[in-house]
């Protein structure tokens, strides 16, 4: 895969990742010809589309267009089904993404796409490993915060520490829950 | 803090803005931050750079000390930012390390080890040709996901050098084998199907290994046969893999029976209602034709009906390729199909151009035929400067059949035949038109470009000299001085001027590090100029002529440059739109960026939390709504079989059903989970349209009388006052909420029935208001004799919260003396407020750019527990329009006159409404929030 890009029925750029090293006035370039041709299609037309020497695959969900650039001989429906398969993943963690969730979640987003696709290849192909990792990433930052929290707090108020003490074990039950990995924080 | 700014960075850059001065303080912040800094310091790393990025050798320390890391986050985060952009240079800094990943006990470690393996072979192939052996043991890894890694490797080795791995072509069936037939874990199948991705690997491994090689595809004829047997669920992905598995068959040695199970394949794709396959089957189909064309002859009628479609993506499909395989129907009768398609107004230029090749190469066949002769007579007096062209080539050739036949022979592709690309042949034409003094041709970015150029030189000089180096080269400098020193003198200010944002570009021509540089980008542009292209002269020259001359180039190299100049002519109308709908993103947004992200962040990372409480609702409403959809393409299908019209709207309609419902069954099936994703149903935002109608209906000006009808009897309290009265007459106010003020109405009318004479209204001049008589009347109330109506506009100047607007009456008693009223009517701000009816996503910019919020909580009683009611109450008697509900949260909006909006935020929780509002204003902020309170406890 080239890129992928994600746009707003508006044609606003909500994320884009680019595997092939170009430059920025290139990339405005090719995002800005590619959303105009892509927002002008029509819902009975079909996801693939020639463009240039590429060839793009889109797909629409709700208000977001997801679109990736692919190669003269990858395979177009596969490339639906990755994006089909980022949408679910995406849906899995958000809960009922929206594009609000994108919006105001982007880093997130992209964390998540970088475990499913690495480098414009698929990574891992299976749903519950990719959260798995988004998962253990995310618990250790929390962690990491509530430890600097108790650190702090350790001066302050009693019920504050208290409070902090209860959700640092309650991560922790949660962590030894959904994880076998070995946490080398402390 | 740094990490909030960072975030805010990346969004800004997507937004087009030039954040090359923050490049440094990613990479700083993946050096020195905290584990959950390093994380978005690596993302912004890998999004800000790019591969040959100077700023990138600093990193390598960083990404070294990561991955001797006894924390495997960090060694993650180490080896997908090497997999992602890694300078070539510094490859062997880390590659030992990542070797020694291979061997790691987590599989995720050594899965990404293997693709940033995969990632310097792409780069530095020669740089990893030594641990070839350590591929074929991640070949065997006791983890699926290590061996799918390391089948992107083999994939590409295979493609540069096939007959080198033949030997693992046994692996790699035995391999698909163990897949196909179900054996790996349930975890990587795809909706039932076992691992896609990794099938359609193999058989594009296989594919390439199999090409021309008899011994080796028989190896796998075995398999591939297995695949397409076993591929029958109707899945999109299913089709996918048996695409794939089409594709291998027709690319190794053939086998007659595979052939033919692959073509029967190909049927379904093409006899397939919905599109994507339907078109894939079409391309399919060209390479299908190369071996045996009598399978294209099957498909024939389905082809010619694709012409009628819609799609103009599958109608080039079938007209480039297939034109010249028909065999049953008369090229006559085609081409006054295509004609027919040629006079249709909705079609596209490009496909037009298309569609007029298509004519052409079958007018090699059909004899003198009237069709074409009348679409040559229209099409030559076009507009379009491409169809006019074909139009002429067609001409030219249709007086001459002889060179038509041999430019065009019969069931032969084109591709045959040998094309001068160069158009050599044209040198001397073009070099008698330099010599006469025209301009020498430039493709058409250059001479974008170049205009641009000027443009900005003729900007920039205004400035004198002095003014514009010190501004501009100063605050250049920094970025100029840390960056590579061994790149020198002008190769170094393109550089910078790639990296940097749009408006130092005309600057820096002027401007170099040895001062001012006159011209040498322009001058070099003269120099290099494109070899002699066709399309450019021909705009201005004499066209008869030209299209004489040039006919038969044109025949010839027909398919391939077509498709160049349609891309060409299609850039050129493409580009112009879009800038203003970049620049809507406006400044507000990224200033307010900086403010107001984190308290957000919070926010949803709660909601996440609750989120999962209070999907229900939610989930049953888009369920009910799919149902809905449903009975609509039911009715639509009993409507199409009505009209006699089978075929086409049918299926369509058909497969569109389909599609929408399939989704959402899918995943509810595949997790238990209530959640209805929202972005499977694509109608999930409408469903809560009755509800913002409601507030539609209410701020609908009120000049039609039915209008103000529906207002009084919604909103109680615009209801008829009495603000006064005597033994004759009595006053009595509305108040009438327009969309741009407050329009007051008193109505004098007198208790007896009998005429109200001379009867006068006037205010008492408020400080905080500007009143003027209202022209005209909107009221439907009869202006009888016994009532009179007045009318006052209000506009708010000064903001308040409570006041009282006074004023008196005068009316004339039968007996002639007259008599005064006064009256005074409670005016809150409330009145001022309106709906603001504004998208999601034009919310989520303005919510960003308010400066001022006020959170509350407030306690709800158990009949509002559900967020719709308490939306519903707020929409009611606060007039804020509901702009989206997702979940457990919900977004309203409005303004107050003349044009100050607020926004709030409101999300339920357990017996509590969190309510967080945001304006420009903080006084409206407090206001708003009390009159909540106030409204959703007198509920």
């Amino acid at each position: 895969m080239q890129f992928m890009l994600l746009f707003s029925r508006q044609g606003k750029l909500r994320l884009q990742k680019w595997y092939v090293p170009l430059s920025d006035k290139e990339k405005k370039k090719i995002t800005r010809e590619l959303v105009q041709t892509v927002l002008a299609r029509k819902p009975k037309m079909c996801s693939f589309l020639e463009w240039r020497d590429l060839k793009i695959v889109y797909k629409r969900y709700a208000s977001l267009y997801f679109c990736c650039a692919i190669e003269d001989q990858d395979n177009e429906l596969i490339t639906l089904e990755i994006i089909h398969r980022y949408v679910e993943l995406l849906d899995k963690y958000f809960g009922s993404v929206c594009e609000l969730d994108i919006i105001f979640n982007f880093e997130k987003a992209y964390f998540i796409l970088d475990e499913f696709l690495l480098g414009g290849e698929v990574q891992e192909t299976s749903k519950k490993n990719v959260l798995k990792a988004i998962e253990q990433a995310d618990l250790l930052q929390e962690e990491m915060v509530y430890i600097r929290r108790q650190a702090v707090s350790t001066e302050g108020k009693y019920d504050q520490i208290q409070e902090i003490v209860v959700s640092y074990f309650y991560l922790q039950k949660v962590k030894m829950q959904t994880t076998e990995f070995k946490v080398d924080v402390f | 803090m740094m990490k909030e700014c960072m975030v805010r960075l990346i969004y800004c850059e997507m937004l087009g803005y030039d954040a090359s001065f923050g490049y440094i303080h990613a990479i700083k912040l993946a050096q020195q931050g905290n584990l959950l800094e390093k994380r978005v310091g690596y993302l912004a790393v890998s999004l800000f750079l790019h591969e040959s990025h100077e700023l990138l050798l600093l990193l390598v320390n960083t990404v070294v000390k990561d991955l001797q890391s006894t924390n495997l986050v960090e060694a993650c985060m180490a080896l997908t930012v090497v997999s992602q952009i890694f300078p070539r240079e510094m490859i062997p800094a880390v590659l030992p390390l990542i070797e020694d990943k291979l061997q790691h006990s987590k599989e995720i470690i050594r899965r990404k080890a293997v693709l940033a393996l995969y990632k310097f072979h792409l780069i530095a192939p020669n740089q990893v040709q030594h641990i070839h052996i350590k591929f074929r043991k991640a070949l065997c890894d006791r983890d699926v996901g290590v061996m799918a890694a390391s089948l992107h490797i083999y994939l590409r080795m295979i493609k540069e050098n096939s007959s080198g791995y033949k030997d693992l072509t046994g692996s790699f069936v035995t391999i698909l084998k163990q897949v196909v037939g179900g054996k790996l874990p349930v975890d990587f199948n795809y909706h039932s199907v076992p691992a896609p991705w990794l099938q359609i690997q193999l058989l594009r491994i296989l594919g390439l290994l199999g090409k021309d090689d008899q011994r080796t595809s028989e190896l796998m004829y075995d398999v591939l046969d297995e695949s397409l047997r076993r591929a029958e669920l109707n899945h999109n992905v299913t089709y996918a893999i048996l695409f794939e598995c089409v594709h291998t068959v027709y690319s190794i040695y053939p086998k007659a029976e595979l052939l033919e199970k692959a073509a029967k394949c190909i049927g379904k794709f093409v006899l397939s209602p919905k599109i994507n396959l339907k078109y894939l089957g079409l391309k399919a189909l060209t390479y299908v034709v190369q071996q045996d064309p009598s399978l294209a002859l099957q498909h024939q009628i389905t082809i010619i009906e694709c012409l009628d479609h819609p799609d103009p993506m599958i109608k080039r499909e079938v007209l480039g390729e297939y034109s010249y395989l028909l065999d049953k129907e008369k090229p006559e009768e085609v081409i006054s199909r295509l004609y027919k398609l040629l006079r249709n107004q909705s079609v596209s230029s490009e496909t037009k151009a298309w569609l007029i090749a298509a004519v052409t190469k079958l007018t090699a066949r059909a004899q003198a035929s009237d069709t074409v002769e009348r679409l040559i007579e229209e099409f030559s007096a076009s507009l379009d400067t491409c169809m006019r062209q074909h139009a002429f080539e067609l001409k030219h050739l249709h007086e001459n059949v002889a060179v038509m036949r041999s430019l065009l022979p019969v069931s032969k592709s084109c591709e045959d035949m040998v094309v001068d690309a160069s158009l050599s042949f044209l040198d001397g034409y073009v070099a008698e038109g330099l010599s006469q003094g025209a301009a020498p041709y430039k493709p058409h970015h250059q001479r974008q470009e170049e205009k641009l150029s000027q443009e900005k030189v003729l900007n920039f000089e205004p400035y004198g000299l002095s003014f514009s180096s010190s501004g501009f080269t100063g605050r250049q400098s920094p970025a100029g001085i840390s960056l590579g020193s061994d790149v020198s003198g002008n190769s170094a200010e393109t550089g910078l001027k790639e990296a940097n944002g749009l408006k130092l570009e005309g600057v820096k021509k002027l401007w170099g590090k040895e001062g001012y540089l006159p011209r040498k980008e322009s001058a070099a542009g003269q120099e290099v100029e494109a070899p002699p292209g066709a399309p450019g002269i021909s705009a201005s020259e004499n066209l008869d002529r030209v299209a004489a001359r040039r006919t038969q180039a044109q025949a010839l190299t027909q398919s391939k440059e077509e498709k160049e100049k349609q891309l060409l002519a299609s850039s050129l109308f493409v580009g112009l739109g879009s800038e203003s709908a970049i620049s809507l993103l406006g400044k507000a947004d990224t200033v307010s960026h900086k403010f107001r992200r984190k308290s957000k962040v919070k926010e949803a990372k709660s909601g996440e939390a609750s989120s999962a409480h209070n999907l229900t609702c939610s989930s049953l409403d888009s369920l009910s709504n799919t149902a809905c959809e449903d009975n609509a393409y039911l009715t639509t299908l009993q409507d199409g079989e009505d009209a006699k019209s089978k075929d086409f709207p049918l299926s369509s309609e058909l497969s569109d059903s389909e599609s929408l419902s399939e989704l959402p069954l899918a995943e509810k099936l595949s997790d238990f989970s209530l959640s209805a994703p929202s972005l499977f149903a694509d109608s999930d935002m409408e469903i809560f349209q009755p509800l913002s109608s409601a507030a539609a209906s209410v701020t609908t000006d009120t000049t039609s009388a039915s209008c103000f009808l529906e207002e009084t009897t919604e909103d109680t309290c615009s209801g008829c006052v009495e603000v006064c009265s005597d033994e004759t007459v009595s006053v009595s106010s509305y108040k009438l909420w327009k969309d741009d003020c407050l329009l007051m109405v008193w109505s004098v009318s007198s208790k007896s029935g009998s005429e109200v004479k001379g009867a006068n209204l006037d205010i008492f001049p408020a400080q905080n208001f500007k009143i003027s008589k209202h022209p005209g009347c909107c009221l439907p109330v009869t202006e009888a004799g016994s009532t009179r109506n007045f009318q006052y506009s209000l506009q708010m100047e000064k903001s308040f919260t409570e006041e009282n607007l006074s004023g008196f009456v005068n009316y004339q008693m039968v007996d002639t003396h007259s008599v005064q009223l006064e009256f005074s009517v409670n005016l809150s701000l409330l009145d001022f407020i309106r709906p603001l009816k504004i998208s999601t996503e034009d919310f989520g910019k303005l919510w960003l750019s308010f400066a001022n919020d006020v959170k509350q909580n407030i306690k709800i009683s158990e009949s509002q527990a559900a967020l719709p009611s308490a939306l519903k109450t707020l929409q009611q008697k606060l007039r804020l329009h509901v702009v989206d509900i997702q979940g457990d949260e919900g977004l309203l909006a409005c303004r107050l006159l003349p044009s100050t909006s607020s926004l709030l935020h409101c999300r339920v929780h357990g017996d509590g409404l969190a309510l967080w509002f945001r304006s420009s204003c903080p006084a409206l902020l407090d206001y708003l929030s009390c009159q909540c309170q106030k409204a959703m406890e007198g509920s």
